[in-house]
């Protein structure tokens, strides 16, 4: 029995608890989706003009995309672990000889299982519902940055389960440190015209980088293999940090020894 | 080698020292009882030698590693039943099973754990289905999954019903009968009395007595025979050694050697057609030697 055999059933097994938990699967997987259809219909007509008069879904698909990364990665990950945790599962688990790695693989190999999912029916709903020209000149830039979003995200993810006291606490902790950099990093509506110091700050961030390096990809005036350095190296510098933060605060046991 | 050896461990927390230079062995294929009150000092004299704590001074060794280490090597062949530890709700009790097992080297299989464990039928329920008792059934089938050569029982019955007990006891006799060391952390002395080939008994980070429960409790104690005697009845005498007295309850006599002490008493009687009114001969029990040890560890000022 190898180890990646081991993180591959733990990923397996990771999938099989999720779809049968219904309160995962309705935020994580359906909220997403349920945005994309009801964004886009509201929006049907619309064009962008600011971005080169694009229409309103292709800048909302690769938005969605964003935010259905980060609900996989990051939000769901990080409530997952935090209740794995407050109920002993991560306890019981560091009793046997499972390798940590290949347990947490597991874990993560899970949330990027849901972000393939989400990414397949949000491309192709926007697609075959409206139109969205799938990109295939700047493949290389969109899966980069998918790629380098969901090591981010995941690290981010298990960091701040470290963080969250108990399981009671998470989701309102987990939603809070997210959903206003959401609103100000350009996933629901375009924010080409808002003041600069919001962008800036946005910038900051890994949403605003997951998103824009997105859209950038989608873009129709985009040119080359769609990969936006500054967006890039914004991720790969969070992916770091994330991966260094989920080293100092990832716990296997709610009490402190 | 002994399969656990422990020597002058001690663990402060802060200021405080929940442990103050505690000594034993276990040896291979014996039940260790373990004993003590909360707080005593029990739960982290059992999660240093499972790993999950560090020592903060003296010799531990599990199997001959180092548990602090954290070592793969030694988790393989130790199994571990805690208590509050979760299981995945969402998964079947064989999926659960499957999962774990696939963690260890050479794993039991799934239908055996099922059957030591008598969870057979529950083997398609989904975990956050199971009763509390089936749930502690489910955790001894995991502590099980690595086939481990020693493993820790942390209050494995507490919340059964008295038929649900006497199954896990099997269990446990069962798992001794094939070699493996136990160490059992327990509340009822009944539980101790029944499985433990020794027990040691811990109250305030201290090791009070230690040896086969049947000998704890014999120590120093004498046999107590109780009755009632008919109003106005002279007492006989029961021979030296034998110490008489009269309670709220009618006469209780002491002893070391009840045996002569019974043959006096019950000849005496029939001799004379006196009832004996409620006669019972008691030995103290486990529990009684526990109470009044961990007793005084209280009241000598800690």
């Amino acid at each position: 029995m190898s180890d990646l055999t081991i993180a591959g059933r733990q990923l397996r097994f990771e999938q099989k608890a999720f779809w049968r938990n219904p309160a995962g699967a309705v935020f994580t997987f359906a909220f997403p989706l349920l945005f994309l259809v009801i964004f886009s219909t509201l929006n049907s007509g619309a064009r962008i003009e600011e971005r080169g008069n694009i229409s309103f879904v292709t800048f909302f698909v690769p938005g969605i995309l964003a935010f259905g990364l980060i609900s996989a990665c990051y939000t769901n990950l990080a409530i997952r672990m935090t209740i794995s945790r407050d109920f002993g599962i991560l306890k019981r688990v560091r009793g046997t000889p499972v390798p940590t790695w290949a347990y947490l693989g597991g874990q993560v190999g899970s949330s990027v299982v849901i972000t393939f999912m989400l990414f397949v029916l949000t491309v192709g709903f926007g697609v075959v519902a409206y139109d969205v020209e799938f990109p295939t000149a700047t493949a290389p830039g969109l899966f980069l940055t998918l790629a380098l979003g969901a090591v981010c995200f995941c690290a981010l993810g298990l960091a701040v389960s470290g963080l969250c006291p108990n399981a009671d606490a998470a989701p309102a902790i987990v939603n809070f440190s997210i959903f206003p950099l959401l609103f100000v990093s350009g996933i629901f509506f375009p924010l080409d015209n808002a003041p600069d110091w919001i962008t800036t700050v946005a910038g900051l961030f890994p949403m605003q980088r997951l998103a824009d390096g997105l859209q950038y990809a989608f873009d129709p005036r985009t040119t080359g293999m769609g990969m936006n350095g500054g967006d890039l190296w914004g991720l790969f510098a969070w992916a770091v940090a994330g991966s260094v933060l989920a080293l100092r605060f990832f716990r296997w046991t709610s009490d402190q020894k | 080698m002994p399969a656990i050896r422990v020597r002058d461990l001690r663990k402060s927390y802060g200021a405080i020292e929940a442990v103050r230079g505690v000594d034993f062995d276990v040896s291979e294929g014996e039940v260790f009882g373990f004993l003590g009150p909360n707080g005593a000092g029990k739960t982290t004299i059992v999660e240093i030698l499972e790993g999950y704590r560090q020592r903060s001074a003296g010799e531990v060794e599990v199997l001959g590693h180092d548990p602090a280490k954290g070592e793969r090597a030694l988790r393989e062949r130790i199994g571990t039943v805690l208590q509050e530890t979760g299981v995945e709700r969402f998964l079947r009790v064989g999926e659960v099973l499957e999962l774990y097992c696939g963690y260890y080297p050479r794993p039991r299989p799934v239908d055996e754990l099922l059957a030591i464990t008598g969870l057979e039928a529950k083997r398609n329920e989904v975990v956050k289905n199971l009763s509390g008792g089936q749930r502690r059934r489910l955790d001894l089938a995991l502590g099980l999954a690595g086939d481990p050569e020693l493993l820790f029982l942390d209050e494995p019955t507490t919340g059964f019903d008295p038929t649900a007990r006497r199954e896990a006891w099997d269990v446990v006799r069962n798992l001794r009968s094939l070699g493996k060391t136990i160490f059992l952390t327990t509340h009822y002395m009944d539980e101790a009395q029944a499985l433990a080939d020794r027990v040691a008994v811990i109250a305030a980070g201290r090791i009070l007595a230690e040896g086969p429960p049947d000998e704890l409790a014999g120590r120093d104690a004498a046999t107590e025979i109780r009755f009632t005697p008919p109003a106005g009845v002279a007492l006989p005498d029961l021979g030296a050694g034998v110490d008489v007295t009269v309670d709220e309850r009618g006469v209780v006599a002491r002893t070391k050697e009840p045996t002569p002490a019974l043959h006096a008493l019950t000849g005496w009687a029939l001799e004379r057609g006196v009832i004996l009114e409620g006669l019972t001969v008691t030995h103290p029990t486990l529990e009684d030697v526990y109470i009044a040890l961990t007793a005084e560890a209280a009241t000598s000022g800690e």
